[in-house]
């Protein structure tokens, strides 16, 4: 299933963060209907599963704007 | 959903084309022997200057169905995920690449060149604003004493603790970490016994201490987020544009602290250097605050601002 991409050379980083991939894979990049127009959709369903996880978490870490 | 019997098998041998990005000018020996999503051999689809990259892929995997359930399935989605990148990545170490986002599937060859031929126009104002230019992202975090406001973030790190002149939340911490300040639930003794003496003296004064707490952490919080500011108006004068991300769930990092900073940034070549170095000195200078950078990446997070960024440079307006 990995058929492991080692070109030599270029490995700017050593191994990046799926996190870090995945701001900018699921959010990033030009937005063209392909065939499967569902597939848009399915990642946007991704997005906002990891973005109500991550705003809860943020919510629970960092009370700013919430001065009594 | 029922009776698809027919369906699934029909669908486990018929096949589509997955596109990841697309690139001008490249010469095809770039791709060597790359491997895309489920390690299917990459291929360059030509219309005029442009290379589509694409790879073919079974609908059993990628068709609708599939897609959406694969998609809110983490491992499935981070190989993808890195497959994809792999891809984009080689190309664009070779020639301007513009990374389509992730999952977007075509019946075929044909139909990806006239997509190309149809949005050539849009390819190439993408790829122009693009070429040359890399994606950097700074990450930068707060440690967990910073955001309760026992340390005075931006403070040298160095010095002993009860050197640290005028930092507005300074107080007696004795430096290290090590002695948790006011937190009301470690130990049984009711500590300061400062205000009243009464059992609705020891309430008024935990409920005070409690206040008193989430006051600092709130100072905190806003000297943090200053301190994040600070250093991305920093660095966005040295980049061509820049984006925020969301901040990232620790849980999908794993990384501890408080993320205070997630953006990208666009940087011309001759820009990295130097940004590269404001990145280090922010890092040195500020205690309590960690940086970190990666890169150089494709350029995912300026494609749908490219067409803004050049209007957008930060201080230059």
């Amino acid at each position: 299933m990995t058929a492991v991409l080692d070109q030599g050379g270029d490995a700017p980083m050593e191994r990046i963060a799926l996190v870090d991939l995945l701001d900018r894979l699921l959010a990033g990049g030009v937005v063209i209907t392909g065939d499967l127009v569902i597939s848009i959709a399915g990642v946007d369903l991704v997005q906002v599963s990891l973005r109500a996880l991550i705003t809860t978490v943020r919510d629970e870490l960092l009370p700013e704007e919430e001065t009594p | 959903m029922t009776g698809t019997e027919a369906g699934t098998e029909a669908a486990g041998t018929e096949t589509a084309v997955y596109l990841y990005g697309v690139a001008r000018g490249l010469d095809p020996a770039a791709l060597g022997g790359a491997r895309g999503v489920a390690g299917a051999p990459v291929r360059g689809v030509l219309a005029a200057d442009l290379t589509a990259l694409v790879s073919t892929v079974a609908l059993a995997e990628y068709g609708e169905a599939a897609l959406r359930a694969n998609l809110e399935d983490l491992a499935w989605l981070e190989a993808t995920a890195r497959a994809h990148h792999d891809v984009v990545d080689l190309a664009a170490h070779a020639a301007p690449t513009a990374p389509v986002r992730i999952a977007t599937i075509y019946r075929d060859d044909a139909r990806v060149a006239e997509v190309l031929a149809a949005q050539g126009g849009r390819f190439t104002d993408i790829l122009d604003l693009i070429a040359g230019r890399s994606e950097w992202g700074v990450k930068a975090y707060a440690d967990p004493e910073t955001m309760r406001g026992d340390t005075p973030a931006g403070e040298p790190a160095d010095t002993p603790a009860d050197a640290s002149a005028g930092g507005p939340a300074g107080g007696t911490d004795p430096g290290g970490g090590l002695a948790p300040r006011a937190e009301p639930l470690t130990g049984p003794r009711p500590a300061a016994p400062a205000s009243g003496s009464s059992g609705a003296g020891a309430g008024t004064a935990y409920l005070r201490r409690r206040q008193e707490e989430r006051r600092r952490r709130a100072d905190a919080g806003r000297r943090v987020s200053e301190q994040a500011g600070a250093v991305h108006a920093e660095l966005a004068d040295h980049a061509v544009a820049s984006r925020h991300h969301p901040p990232q769930d620790p849980r999908l990092s794993g990384r501890p602290g408080t993320q205070i900073l997630n953006t990208a940034y666009l940087l011309d070549e001759e820009q990295v250097a130097g940004f590269l170095a404001v990145t280090r000195a922010a890092g040195e200078r500020l205690a309590g605050i960690e940086v970190e950078v990666t890169g150089p990446w494709p350029p995912y997070s300026f494609i749908d601002t490219a067409g803004a960024a050049a209007a957008r440079v930060p201080g230059d307006a």
